[in-house]
């Protein structure tokens, strides 16, 4: 009984301790984003208005061809940015780990992209890949006439720059991650290895990588939210087109949030987009709490 | 001694409370956009202008329309409101107006005279339920051909074009001579532009406002209009495979170093022909469309006052209006930004050979045409613009964009 009451008080200081938090989460996040959803059922253009029209924004957003582009390219963008990111990023830690000379300074560089604003080097990229002033001049300048690598003026290959100019950047982070997880492995277990004459690679592919997964959820995490609002890579290289051959959700939402003077259809497309996300991580996050009750029960 | 310095201690004290409240009488806080070199010193002189009829000015400059516009908005939302925020000469600031968040400049006005001095096409913008609610600043031309000499002798033409049929003739004799015909930053805007400009010129003024104005559905199919699509599309053999994504500045570079025979984009361009010490007449030409007769486009800024009861701020946003559309300031503020004033009663000895074209052009009124964001909703404009940017840089069919049209003009 006593033990029960003391319990229970100390239950109250905590409660109290996340109270701040709890508020600011119920107001500012779960608040706002039910009123997004409600301005999502009105007309609203510039100002936010009371009107109700039920899902008329939804229905324009779907039919918009430029959204259903938006959706496809935020696709082929998230998996092969992430795909890229983790083996790259892998990759470059393992280099890194074998305790070569000036890791320092290679670390620094292959980290560098990330701590730099993509609306500066983006346009770097975009000269880069301008085909009258980049990388195809520069080939075609030394001779070879036949070099082409016109991706970014191409209608079905401008999404992989953005790809590649993203991974440029990302991949830096992940490697960081890894390298932190490499660091973690108990010396031991190389030696015992060495000993058994095991090949490093497959000490790496079969011991190590499985030890580092706690590195790669948290990589998988960053990146995939990096997917989700990617935006300044497009604005920067190509601002969505040619056309609207690399447009992306959230420039969808940016455009009709200001430009275009209708938070109807922005908050319409912002609804989607978020349950997109949850939808995605909803079995993920079932999964998880099955397997803590299970580890539990065990 | 102690005793005197309390004095002039208060003495200045006082002071300053008596020049701040001197000051805090005609304080206008301005939101604008104008970042670039030239732009914050034509903003300086509606500063120094303020400043000389003894107010003082508070600058709020956000890099970016788009962005400013949205600062001005979220501020007028959230009840503490700019003394006076920059919009395009468009329906942007209409849904403001509807909403009831301005104050009217009315006395201003009616003591100007506006409805005597502005282009009917600003006045129609800027007036709003009988009351004007924007004062505007400049007018702009957002579809001026810009040509380079250098490259038109190099091909061998000799005189502006004065057709249509002239101006492709031109291209041509551009492209066999190896230079780009048509400098385009191919970014959707961009692109858009060009498009008005075919739209003007080929489909004529009528068809122009029938389209942004009337959204005539059934115009948009005629085989008329579709003509007007296919020699929009037909430029696109004129532009280099750099083009897509380029920086519309990028694009003039090539008209300046004589790469490319011709850009269409707004008098804005002139400031990056004068930061390459050129001289409009000499190095490079221009003409805003084919013929004596062609239409004039016109745009521009405003700027609009949101609403207030606050005397002090009531008085700063007329001294403010009054200010900005004096002649004097009027010159000093245009030549620096590239643009021509609102009024025609103004000396023109100071102003280049095409801003001097311009404010000719414009005391002809049956010349002057509405900019298309002034005619149709940015929502309009924006759907537009996705169909004629997906035209050109696809292989899509007349016929297939005519009828996309036709659904955007419905949004």
């Amino acid at each position: 009984m006593d033990v029960g009451r003391s319990r229970l008080r100390h239950h109250w200081s905590v409660y109290a301790a996340l109270l701040p938090m709890a508020a600011t989460v119920l107001f500012a996040y779960i608040g706002t984003v039910l009123w997004s959803v409600r301005i999502s059922m009105s007309n609203s253009r510039t100002f936010p208005s009371d009107s109700f029209v039920g899902l008329a924004q939804y229905e324009r957003l779907f039919s918009s061809e430029r959204w259903t582009v938006s959706v496809h390219n935020v696709l082929v963008f998230g998996v092969l940015f992430i795909l890229a990111c983790l083996v790259i990023g892998f990759l470059l830690a393992v280099f890194i780990d074998q305790k070569i000379s000036g890791e320092s300074v290679l670390r620094t560089v292959f980290l560098y992209p990330y701590a730099m604003s993509f609306v500066a080097t983006g346009l770097v990229w975009q000269w880069v890949l301008n085909p009258e002033l980049g990388l195809q001049a520069a080939v075609r300048g030394w001779g070879f006439e036949g070099f082409s690598f016109d991706w970014i003026v191409s209608q079905d290959k401008v999404i992989y720059t953005i790809v590649i100019a993203a991974v440029w950047q990302a991949s830096g982070l992940v490697m960081a991650l890894m390298l932190a997880g490499l660091r973690g492995v108990d010396e031991e277990m190389w030696k015992a290895a060495r000993i058994d004459g095991i090949p490093r690679w497959r000490v790496y592919a079969s011991i190590v990588l499985p030890q580092l997964g706690p590195s790669f959820a948290t990589a998988l995490v960053l990146l995939s939210v990096g997917v989700v609002k990617v935006y300044d890579a497009v604005i920067a290289m190509t601002q969505g087109g040619p056309g609207t051959a690399s447009e992306v959700p959230a420039k969808f939402i940016m455009d009709y949030l200001f430009g275009r003077a209708n938070i109807g259809l922005a908050s319409a497309a912002s609804t989607v987009m978020l349950l997109t996300v949850l939808a995605v991580i909803a079995p993920w996050l079932y999964a998880r709490s099955r397997s803590n009750r299970n580890a539990r029960e065990a | 001694m102690a005793f005197q310095l309390k004095a002039v201690l208060a003495g200045m004290v006082m002071g300053f409370g008596a020049l701040g409240a001197a000051q805090a009488q005609v304080k206008a806080e301005v939101i604008h956009w104008w970042t670039s070199g030239g732009e914050s010193a034509a903003i300086k002189e509606f500063a120094n202008a303020y400043k000389a009829a003894g107010g003082t000015w508070v600058d709020s400059a956000v890099a970016g329309a788009d962005n400013a516009r949205a600062a001005a908005i979220n501020r007028i939302i959230g009840g503490n409101p700019p003394t006076a925020a920059q919009f395009n000469t468009s329906k942007q600031f209409h849904d403001i107006i509807a909403e009831g968040k301005l104050n009217d400049m009315d006395e201003v006005a009616a003591k100007e005279g506006w409805d005597k001095i502005l282009p009917k096409p600003v006045l129609d913008t800027v007036k709003g339920k009988g009351h004007y609610y924007a004062v505007p600043v400049n007018v702009h031309m957002p579809a001026w051909f810009w040509y380079s000499k250098a490259a038109f002798a190099k091909a061998g033409i000799k005189d502006e074009p004065k057709t249509v049929d002239e101006f492709f003739a031109g291209l041509d004799k551009l492209k066999a001579a190896g230079l780009v015909p048509l400098a385009l930053g191919g970014q959707s805007w961009q692109e858009r532009i060009t498009f008005n400009a075919i739209l003007a010129h080929v489909g004529g003024p009528d068809m122009y406002l029938k389209f942004y104005r009337d959204k005539d559905a059934n115009l948009v199919t005629s085989e008329p209009f579709k003509k007007v699509l296919a020699t929009f599309k037909r430029l696109h053999n004129y532009v280099d495979a750099g083009s897509p994504g380029r920086n519309w500045n990028d694009a003039t570079a090539m008209v300046i170093s004589g790469k490319a025979g011709v850009q269409i984009m707004g008098d804005w361009a002139k400031g990056e022909f004068q930061a390459a010490s050129q001289t409009a007449g000499k190095e490079f030409g221009c003409f805003p469309g084919f013929g004596p007769k062609s239409p004039y486009i016109v745009a521009g800024d405003v700027f609009v006052f949101p609403k207030t009861t606050n005397a002090e701020a009531v008085k700063a946003q007329k001294l403010l209006a009054t200010t900005m559309t004096s002649p004097a300031a009027q010159v000093a503020f245009n030549n620096k930004k590239g643009s021509i004033p609102i009024r025609t009663d103004v000396d023109t000895s100071k102003m280049d050979l095409c801003a001097q074209a311009g404010v000719a052009i414009m005391k002809d009124a049956s010349r002057q045409l509405p900019d298309s964001e002034m005619l149709a909703t940015p929502d309009t404009i924006g759907a537009v613009q996705d169909v004629l940017t997906k035209l050109w840089n696809t292989n899509q069919s007349v016929d297939d964009a005519a009828k996309a049209l036709a659904a955007a003009l419905r949004t």
